[in-house]
């Protein structure tokens, strides 16, 4: 096959108030046409700056091309002019974001931006170019194109623009089309629409694609190559099939660990990457990856691993034979782990009452949740008129027992977030009751209300939003011990010590400000300040959504090491599956403001009722390059909460919804053992 | 649509109603009686100031005279001066046009001037049109217009003749109080236009246009300077309340004709009705005005037509 595109050796600088930082080096990488390669690694490794460096984008954000060749179709694109470039993006290649919600300008219509686009680089009348533009548009899957045409970014879902932004790219039949984090902010079942549409149209436009991604799964779904970076240099590259099969290099070999412990079951330490990527004004010597890799060595420390092919792939590693017979050894252990495993959670099946946190006297429920309803009313709707509400939370009813880690697992829009806070009475339930313990929630006023906040405590999604910048962590923990109990300050500075080590960082940490810390420690720091009053319950809403792969693992860990330590019982809200998989007794699926399904973690897995949960699961990309999963992703996205269909909510996108769904709402009935689903004809 | 903007018009008619009170709250709560202005109290018999307070019918309970007072503002009688009795309505619309004048054309230059600079300053960042740029916003807001006002008197009429230095006839006479005012106006917007310029320049979708092999023009001027604006422009409504009271110093300094100069000598002359008039007056320019900024606001940006 004929190269598109060609790296060699290039470096990038970024000019800093620090000075020179050196952002990649020496990368090298080729795309044949026609073929789809990854670039995967954690945040911070380079992968953006590399995509950009193409675009030679760079050059508007302080970056500068320090080295190497980039050629795309023999062109010298190191060598051209902004006003070269120009002529070749959005027609010789294009590039799709991450945020497809901040990808369009929020002030002209979505027409025009593509019309825009499409009169650049080709000469055509307006009424040409919006004739194409409407013809893109249908050809990504967008319903009505003639009126989202007209329409501006803000008026359509995330997932309607990331479609839109791909029929943007594809305008001008670009060559090489660069997709970064394409999917990353979209819901699992829309990202698994996407990532079907992009591989046809990969097919049927003849284009290269080059998609950075976070996610092995995707990678293993959709590569040909996967090219593995770590802080600005290639750790490896193979073809996917090998990679997944044999990495070279023990940091592909970490992060494919930290994803696929995540399929596993609960109780498992999860494997995952010590430590974080460093920083690029504080690299260390010799192998960059060496502070964290299990094989490191003097040699390591000292000097850094060239990049060394051999059978069609590379790798950056001096141990990589070592790995590799490391590796041969651990897979027959594997296998006899696994069994082992299986055997324990047969034997734990037949004996259901050894649950250690089964008190006889108290009831085995810590939340009691009858008929919770939370509607919003919808802004400019008259009171007392009917059906002008939000549906988030619509007639729901479970309960969450002592000690239990409860998943709650829907898309974006399902109301998850809602029914959180409305049991932690952040917000006012506008129907239905919750008993916490021996308590009911709902009346809760004032003091009282006070007083029980003790026992129940969140942490947030956001960790850089959740710590206020201007606190030091001491403070930041100590917050909630000032609220509550009466301390002195050496108590106090003792209390936040402790807590600091149970969560894994330094006891000193408490004098410094969030902004020193990374995202995975910021999470800690949250953490501790949830547990910091021993309450009861922990809401845990996305948790560890905004953190990377090997970071996640760490902090999965220390979540299941406190349940554990503090006998504490979570409520764990995610949109990846996996994780909740993971860390759940028992998941709950929510579907527009419904539970549609409740079972414990191994048994949804495996016997999924509601064809609603089987599609989320299928959604899933798998890591496991030889399990190519059947596709049926779910067609369409989640409806409007304002307007619910009737009957069966899911019935507009059930592959097998008859008459009787559209007009009758199903009732969580009984599918087996602590199984219930809301279905009329459950799988 | 139509009913958004009816909204925001009663809404504005409340504004004027709530300011026609205050004034005339203030007013009452003056020290000092309206007669004393106009008859020596030290020589007046008792008689003599009781029959012109009753004259005045400042002798009636508060709320009778507030009753009349709004029942004749609803009628368009705002008094009349108590000096030489003329009715002061016809006299604030017969000199409102000069003030117009010099409001229109120091805000044509804010607007222009100020965009144009913070555009260049956003785009050519820290180079010499930045710190030039990054100058006009710091004397507009900091220098006092009667100060700003003598100084280009000083330079442009008296040392080099080139521009007349009082009087309202003609564009040459409008040159420098305008440039004065609009200084200020300039200020305002030079600075907070490079700010939503720079904030802009940072979002995503700059890098979009910029990979769909937009020109840097395309980016900066069609897509940019447009979501730069939003901020702006509700700016540019509050920039008129600016310039109204602007007028007072600045028609005073250069002798000019106006509203803001019969205030000024009304309130010397303790000529209250001429002031209360003039303030209800500026009022109902003033939410005129943003009445249409909030209008022109839903067609700059989409999304505020699209939720009204």
């Amino acid at each position: 096959m004929e190269r598109l595109l060609e790296i060699n050796d290039l470096s990038v600088d970024f000019h800093t108030r620090r000075g020179l930082l050196r952002a990649l080096s020496e990368v090298s990488l080729t795309i044949r046409r026609g073929e789809t390669v990854c670039l995967v690694g954690e945040s911070g490794s380079g992968k953006t700056i590399t995509s950009k460096a193409v675009m030679r984008l760079l050059d508007y954000e302080n970056g500068r091309i320090a080295g190497g060749r980039i050629r795309l179709d023999g062109l010298d694109l190191t060598a051209l002019s902004q006003n070269e470039l120009r002529s070749l993006r959005g027609k010789k290649m294009a590039m799709v974001f991450q945020e497809p919600m901040a990808a369009f300008d929020p002030v002209y219509t979505i027409g025009y931006q593509l019309v825009e686009t499409i009169r650049r680089h080709e000469t055509r009348s307006k009424k040409e170019a919006w004739e194409h533009a409407v013809s893109l548009l249908a050809r990504v899957g967008i319903p009505e194109p003639r009126i989202r045409m007209k329409q501006y970014p803000g008026e359509l879902s995330g997932g309607m623009l990331q479609r839109a932004m791909i029929a943007l790219a594809l305008s001008c039949g670009p060559e090489l089309l660069i997709a970064d984090e394409p999917t990353t902010a979209l819901d699992v079942t829309i990202q698994a629409q996407i990532l079907q549409l992009l591989q046809e149209l990969k097919e049927e436009f003849r284009m290269s694609i080059l998609l950075i991604t976070h996610d092995l799964g995707i990678a293993a779904e959709i590569a040909d190559r996967v090219v593995v970076l770590y802080a600005g240099r290639v750790a490896e590259q193979a073809p996917a099939a090998e990679l997944f099969a044999r990495p070279h290099h023990p940091y592909t070999r970490g992060l494919l660990d930290s994803v696929a412990a995540l399929d596993t079951e609960k109780g498992e330490k999860l494997r995952s990457i010590a430590g974080s990527i460093p920083s690029l004004s504080a690299l260390p010597d010799g192998c960059l990856f060496h502070p964290r890799c299990p094989f490191a060595s003097d040699k390591c420390r000292n000097e850094a691993p060239p990049l060394i092919s051999r059978n069609g792939r590379a790798a950056a590693c001096w141990h990589t034979d070592k790995l590799l017979t490391a590796t041969n050894a651990e897979k027959g252990s594997a296998r006899q782990e696994i069994e082992l495993l299986s055997e324990k959670l047969i034997l734990a099946e037949k004996n259901p009452s050894a649950s250690p946190f089964e008190s006889p006297e108290a009831s085995p429920d810590l939340f009691q949740v009858s008929g919770l309803r939370k509607f919003y009313r919808l802004k400019g709707s008259l009171p007392g008129r009917a059906r002008a509400h939000i549906r988030a939370v619509d007639d729901v009813s479970f309960a969450i027992r002592r000690g239990e880690t409860f998943g709650l697992v829907g898309e974006s829009g399902s109301g998850k977030s809602t029914l959180g806070r409305v049991l932690l009475q952040l917000e006012k339930a506008t129907a239905g009751r919750i008993r916490f313990g021996d308590r009911e929630l709902t009346g809760l006023r004032g003091a009282a209300l006070r007083e029980v906040r003790k026992d129940m405590q969140m942490i947030f999604q956001d960790p850089y939003g959740s710590l206020d910048p201007r606190w030091n962590v001491g403070d930041i923990i100590g917050e909630p011990l000032r609220v509550h109990e009466r301390l002195t300050a050496s108590e106090k500075k003792e209390r936040v010590a402790r807590l600091l080590e149970s969560v894994g960082l330094d006891a000193s940490y408490a004098n410094r400000y969030p902004h020193e810390f990374s995202g995975g420690q910021r999470q800690r720091i949250g953490i501790a300040r949830a547990i910091a009053l021993s309450p009861k319950f922990v809401l845990a809403d996305e948790a560890v959504s905004a953190l990377d792969v090997s970071v996640q693992a760490q902090v999965v860990n220390l979540l299941q090491e406190l349940q554990e330590k503090l006998g504490l019982t979570y409520l764990f809200i995610a949109h990846g599956l996996q994780v909740v998989r993971h860390l759940s007794d028992r998941i709950g699926v929510m579907y527009l403001g419904k539970l549609v399904e409740i079972a414990p973690s191994r048994e949804l897995f495996l016997r999924p009722a509601h064809p609603y949960t089987k599609a989320l699961i299928a959604s899933i990309p798998s890591a496991d390059i030889g399990a190519k999963r059947e596709r049926i992703a779910l067609q369409g996205e989640i409806p409007s909460p304002a307007r619910p269909p009737s009957g069966c909510r899911f019935h507009t996108r059930c592959p097998l919804a008859t008459a009787r769904c559209k007009e009758e709402e199903p009732e969580l009935r009984t599918i087996g053992s602590e199984h219930v689903a809301a279905c009329h004809y459950p799988l | 649509m139509v009913r958004a903007i009816l909204g925001r018009a009663l809404s504005s008619l409340l504004v004027v109603a709530g300011s026609s009170l205050l004034v005339f709250v203030i007013m009452y709560l003056l020290p000092g009686d309206p007669v004393d202005s106009l008859i020596d109290p030290s020589s007046a018999t008792p008689e003599q100031i009781a029959s012109l307070r009753h004259q005045l019918g400042v002798d009636r309970p508060l709320y009778v005279q507030l009753a009349d007072y709004f029942g004749k503002l609803l009628q368009g009688d705002f008094g009349k001066s108590l000096l030489n009795s003329e009715p002061v309505l016809p006299k604030i619309v017969e000199h409102f046009p000069a003030t117009l004048a010099l409001a229109a054309a120091s805000a044509l230059l804010s607007v222009v001037a100020g965009v144009l600079l913070a555009v260049l300053s956003a785009v050519h960042r820290n180079r010499w049109i930045d710190v030039v740029a990054r100058i006009v916003g710091l004397l507009g807001i900091s220098m006092p217009t009667f100060w700003s006002g003598i100084l280009l008197l000083l330079i442009f009429s008296v040392h080099l003749g080139w521009l007349p230095a009082m009087g309202s006839d003609g564009w040459r006479t409008l040159v420098l109080p305008a440039a004065t005012l609009g200084l200020i106006g300039a200020g305002f917007i030079v600075r907070m236009v490079r700010n939503s310029m720079l904030e802009v320049v940072n979002e995503h979708f700059i890098v979009t246009l910029r990979s769909k092999g937009l020109s840097e023009r395309s980016v900066m001027y069609r897509h940019a300077l447009r979501n730069a604006l939003i901020p702006a422009v509700t700016m540019i409504g509050m920039l008129v309340g600016e310039m109204l009271a602007g007028a007072v110093v600045i028609e005073t300094v250069f002798s000019r004709q106006g509203i803001g100069r019969i205030v000024a000598d009304a309130i010397l002359a303790k000529d209250l009705p001429v002031v209360q008039g003039v303030i209800v007056f500026s009022a109902i320019v003033y939410v005129l005005v943003n009445l249409l900024v909030d209008i022109s606001y839903s067609y700059i940006d989409p999304r505020v037509r699209r939720a009204a």
